[in-house]
This record gives structure tokens, sequence and C-alpha cells, in this order.
């Protein structure tokens, strides 16, 4: 009895470590990979989403290239950087992979791009903030696709700024990610001609953000700048709300998807100053696109997740235009071509790494002025590409000053 | 101050988990998901049924009471002869399934319960100020806590409760049903578990996460207060709530592991807890 209780469990357990199975695919085949957070925080801003509009990529662009399938292999990093770089690894040795997609978390990202430099294969990184990615840490086959910390610090705060806000205190998850937005932003206030009062590091996932946000209250600053993401960011401003504080301080949301708004509730959210790389309702084709998704997801789609049938798309493009999925020839046609297509307009990949596209500062709109479901944001500036992420820093070998 | 407001959802998940831990013998890793469960209970209500927020106070810990005597009835009852490991297995596993399905169910980025609308507005109490909801908590909380206290310690129930994890056969021999008591009091203490859930639906945002990160510290305050000692569960945790609303102000960034810090201490100093009896 105990026996066969052990092996039923064993094999149970067996079959869920060998999670989603990966397509074994063809000599032929043009192999397109995406590890992505398919269970975890991340999973609803990216996730099962991305996976779907890789896949609707490949649909649009007619299945093949160069007369060769086209299959995907996906799988879940869990957010560690050691599942996602070994996930990596594995299919540049044994499945023939020809690019890498997502990221998800800069941990993540940074230790799957210097897989992609050791194998030789070039990586589109989405959903990762960390301007690092093309900077320090960045490759020669490094994309930085959809945002970096930079562009995000730089539309909402230059907008809050010229509106009078003068004054930052800044609310900081304690880790890579949430001191990068906060430095990136205190940057641009001051080049601005605002002051930063201070800031408070906020262990990630706290359950009580009270104690932070009367500290905030208590600097005098005139803006709340929230640098965290995900459940960390609309825990906050939900007690940020509800202490009254909202009134008395504008909160900034450095990094904010629209998934988050949606979970808030726009009674909560409304006023919020945000920075997105895309939006659903900003014209025909984003709107055409998101009919499609939602039919498939019963969500619409978020920034990231228009990324990655973005990234899908440019990728195919290029291997068509070379005429072979050669690692280098390709990444050189990336860096030539002009991004045209419903995610962006005339986006292109610098040297570095950043595929520099505009950017859009929203206001989330009140309950009275949403008029459909999703009906969120109110575009109050576009932000061209080269101003929202800011000139070569020079820290890339690949990119002198 | 505000750290009592943690402090009392601190106090009621320990409370539950000391309560099944000191009559029943187990150690129910299940407790942060049974939290969980009461949380989206409330909110399901108040989307598909229109459960105001004062129902869902007693339906949704109510519903999930009798999903915790099944529990108890079905899977936990058979191990009880076996070392108190396999309940933590158990329970362990039994929270990930919980989880698991929660997240399948509605996605990993949760959504937001509103607070009701006679709790709504702020106290402004000179020196701070003080939402009204989170008053509230604090209340009803330290009701809930000190009235099982009173129930187990003080009354006849609770004398007959103790009796069973004491000497079962003798009190089944006086014709009390310790089986039926057993799955009781397994099915209160997740009650109470769903009920803190409730409570923290309109303070924070309702994900399936928020138990698993919360159960820890939980965790931490029962082995502070002494495993199985009622009284202890609940000083130590408002007492822990109130430390680490301190650490928040004086440094921020110590403030998730100073509970864990405490725990350490005592351990060293006094291994069976602030309130245990060796």
């Amino acid at each position: 009895m105990t026996i066969r209780a052990l092996a039923i469990g064993l094999t149970a357990a067996l079959a869920t470590l060998a999670g989603p199975r990966a397509v074994r695919a063809a000599a032929n085949d043009v192999v397109i990979g995406a590890v992505e957070d398919l269970s975890g925080v991340y999973s609803d801003v990216g996730g099962p989403g991305s996976v779907e509009a890789i896949k609707m990529a490949i649909a649009d662009f007619g299945g093949t290239v160069l007369g060769r399938r086209i299959v995907t292999v996906v799988a879940d990093h869990q957010n560690k950087p050691d599942i996602g770089a070994s996930k990596f690894r594995e299919w540049a040795d044994q499945n023939g992979l020809n690019v890498l997609l997502g990221g998800s978390n800069t941990g993540v990202a940074i230790a799957m791009a210097k897989v992609a430099a050791a194998k030789k294969v070039p990586y589109i990184v989405i959903g990762a903030g960390g301007a690092s990615l093309t900077n320090e840490d960045c490759t020669a086959y490094s994309v930085h696709y959809v945002y970096d910390t930079t562009a995000l610090a730089n539309g909402t705060a230059t907008t809050i700024i010229k509106g009078g806000g003068k004054t930052w205190f800044y609310l900081t998850a304690d880790y890579a990610f949430g001191t990068q937005l906060q430095t990136a932003a205190a940057k641009v206030v001051e080049a601005s001609g605002g002051r930063n009062l201070g800031a408070v590091r906020v262990p990630l996932s706290a359950s009580d953000f009270s104690s932070f946000l009367l500290q905030a209250q208590g600097s005098g600053a005139q803006v709340l700048g929230l640098a965290n993401a995900g459940e960390d960011f609309t825990n906050s401003l939900k007690a940020a709300n509800e202490f009254g504080i909202t009134k008395t301080m504008k909160p900034a949301g450095l990094l904010v998807f629209i998934t988050n708004i949606h979970s808030l509730g726009l009674a909560t959210a409304q006023g919020l100053y945000l920075t997105e790389a895309w939006y659903w309702d900003l014209n025909d084709e984003s709107r055409a696109f998101a009919k499609r998704f939602y039919e498939k997801m019963k969500k619409q789609p978020t920034m990231g997740q228009a990324g990655f049938y973005s990234a899908t798309l440019t990728y195919l493009k290029a291997v068509k235009a070379v005429g072979t999925t050669d690692a280098d020839p390709v990444m050189a046609q990336l860096k030539r071509a002009r991004i045209d297509d419903m995610f962006a307009r005339g986006g292109y990949i610098r040297a570095d790494g950043v595929m520099i596209h505009d950017m859009y500062v929203m206001q989330v709109k009140s309950p009275q002025e949403s008029k459909y479901p999703w009906d969120y944001y109110k575009v109050i500036k576009v932000m061209p590409g080269e101003q929202a992420f800011g000139p070569i820093t020079g820290l890339c070998p690949l990119a002198p000053k | 101050m505000l750290g009592l407001v943690n402090g009392a959802f601190y106090a009621m998940l320990s409370l539950g988990l000391a309560v099944i831990f000191g009559l029943m013998r187990v150690v129910n890793f299940a407790h942060g998901a049974f939290y969980a469960l009461g949380a989206f209970a409330a909110l399901l209500g108040l989307q598909q049924l229109a459960i105001g927020y004062w129902a869902a106070l007693v339906l949704a810990p109510l519903a999930v009471g009798v999903l915790g005597v099944a529990v108890e009835r079905l899977l936990l009852r058979h191990l009880y002869r076996l070392d108190p490991l396999y309940g933590l297995l158990l329970t362990f596993g039994l929270a990930l399934v919980i989880e698991g399905s929660l997240h399948q169910r509605f996605g990993s980025s949760g959504e937001s319960y509103p607070v009701p609308a006679a709790l709504q507005g702020v106290l402004d109490l000179g020196f701070m100020i003080l939402p009204l909801y989170r008053a509230w908590v604090i209340v009803a909380s330290v009701v809930v806590c000190f009235s099982t206290w009173f129930v187990i310690e003080r009354t006849r129930l609770g004398a007959t409760l103790r009796a069973a994890t004491e000497n079962a056969p003798l009190l089944q021999a006086f014709g009390v049903n310790v089986p039926l008591l057993v799955a009781a009091t397994y099915g209160g203490g997740v009650a109470l578990a769903a009920l803190a859930g409730v409570l923290s639906a309109p303070v924070i945002l309702v994900t399936p996460a928020m138990g698993s990160s919360l159960v820890v510290v939980v965790f931490a305050v029962v082995v502070i207060g002494g495993m199985g000692s009622i009284l202890g569960s609940i000083v130590s945790g408002l007492a822990l709530g109130v430390i680490e609303g301190f650490t928040k102000v004086i440094y921020p960034e110590a403030s998730n592991i100073v509970v864990f810090v405490i725990m350490a201490l005592v351990l060293i100093v006094r291994p069976a807890g602030l309130f245990g009896r060796d």
C-alpha cells in the first residue's frame, strides 16, 4: 500500500517537475523561445498573455519564414535567475533556439543576457525594467524592447514637475529594480529644478504600508513617487488613499500596468500620473490588436504583451530580410531596420540595444470620465523616444558616447 | 499605533493556529490559504451574489469553517496516529492546492474590495490620522480574540475541549463525541483565519498570495507566544505588530525581519515561548 502510494506520488511529482512540454523542434525549424513568469507575481502583466501574443504574431506572419516552420518553446522562470539562464542554455544547446524573448524580472534578465552573449543567440528583453541591461550589463546580442527605468522615470517625473510638483518623496521597493527606478527619477527631478526630500526603502511585499506613508506625509513633499511595482504598488496606493494622503500629495506611479489599474479600480487610482509604452485604446490599429487579444485572454493586453507581439514580428522581418537565422547578420539587420507596427511608429534599435520609441504619459480617468470597460487613461503627453530613453550613456562598450 | 492594526491580524491568525495546535497537535500550514480563501469568499459573495460586508463577515468564515470540517473528516483524521510531520506535510500540500486554484481562477494581480460605506472616512486623533476602518479592525479583533480565549479557558465547553486533548479515550467513555469535537475545533480554527481574511480584504488587495506572505510571520508569532498557548498568541501578536510598526519608523529596511530576530532571541532564552509551558 505504502509503496504503491509512494510510487504514485513520485510519478506525480516527476510529471510536475517536467513542466510545460518543450516542443522538440526539427533541425529546419525557426525556434522562438519565451522565458516568462507564468505562475508568479508578474504572470498577469506578462505570462500566458505574452505567449499568446507571440503565437498571434507568428500566425499573422504566416507561420513560416524562409520556407521554414516557426515553432515556440515556453518555460516558466519562477522569478529565479538560475532557472531562466539554464532553460535558455538548454534550448540553445539542444533545441536549436534562434531567438529568446521575455524576462519580466531584472535579475532573471541580467542572467539570461549573459547566456545570450555566451551562446550568441539574440535575446529581446521585455518586461524587465533595469536600464543596466543596456548599460553595464549590455551584450552584442541583447535588445531592450518595451521600457526601461530611464524612460519610465523621465515621462512621469518631467510631466509632474511641469505641473508644479517640485518636491518629491519616494516609496522605494528595497531591491535592484526599486533603487534603479528611484535613482532615475531623482536625477530627472533634480535636472528639472525640483528637489528630492527623501525616500523610505520598503521591504519587498510588505503587507502594510501605513507607517511608510505617514513618513512620506511628514516630509511635506508635494509628490509621492512610487518606485515599486505590482502588488507593492497597488497596496501602497490603496493605503495612501485610505489615509487621505492622496489629497495632500500627488501620487506618481513609476511603473504601472493597466492590469494594476484594473485591480485597484478607478475610484482609488483616479488622477494618478504614469508612463506607458503602449495603450490598447491609442488608435485603430492598437484597438484591433486588443480586440483579437481580448477574445483569447478575456483581458486587455498590457504594454508588455503588445511588445511581445511586436518583437516577434520585428525579429521575423529581420530574418526574412537577411535570408538567414544566423545571429550576427540578424542582429545587424535588427539595428538597421525601422520598426513600424501597431506597437511603435518609427521605432529603431540603438547600438546599445535600446529600442527607441515614443512613450506615453497618462493620467488615470475618474469613474465619471470612463465611458466603457477598460477606458482608463487620458494621454497627457506623447514623449518622443530620444527624449524618453535619453542619450547614450557610454557605459555600454558597444555604444561609445 | 498603526502597528496595532497589523498586530490585530497577527493575533487573529496566530490564535487560530494556536487553537488547532494546542488542541489537536496539528501544525496547520494551510492557515494562510484559509485566510486568503476567506477574503476571496467575501469578494465572490459581493461580486456574484451582492452579499455585503457585514453579512460576509459571518458567512465567509462559516463557509470556510465547513470546508475546514470536511478537510478534517476526510483527510487529517487519518493522520492522528502518525508522526505530526505528516499533518504538516498534508496541510502544506493543501495550502499549495488552494493557492494554486485561486491563482488559476483569479490571476495573480488580485482585486480590490471596497471599504464598507459605514466605515469610510478618517478619525483625526490630533497626533495622527486613523482611518475609521482600521480602528474597527483593532476593536473587532480584540473582541474576537478575547472571547475565543474566554470560551476555551473559562467555560465548560472549553474544559471539555481541553480534556479531549489530554485524554481522549477517557472522555469518550464519558459519552462525549470526541471526533466531532476535534472536527469542530479545526473548523473553528480555520474560520478564525477566514474572518481575519474578510477583515483584511478592504485594507489590502485580495490576491492568492496574501496568505503565504503572512503565514510565515504568523508562525513566528506562535513560536514566540509559545506553541499552543492561546493567550500567548494574542498578546505576542499585538505586541509584535507594534514592535514592527516602530521598526518601520526607525529603520524601515529591517521591518520584515525584526519578528524573526525576536523569535530567535526568544528561542534562545525561553525555548517554550513566552507563555509556553515546558
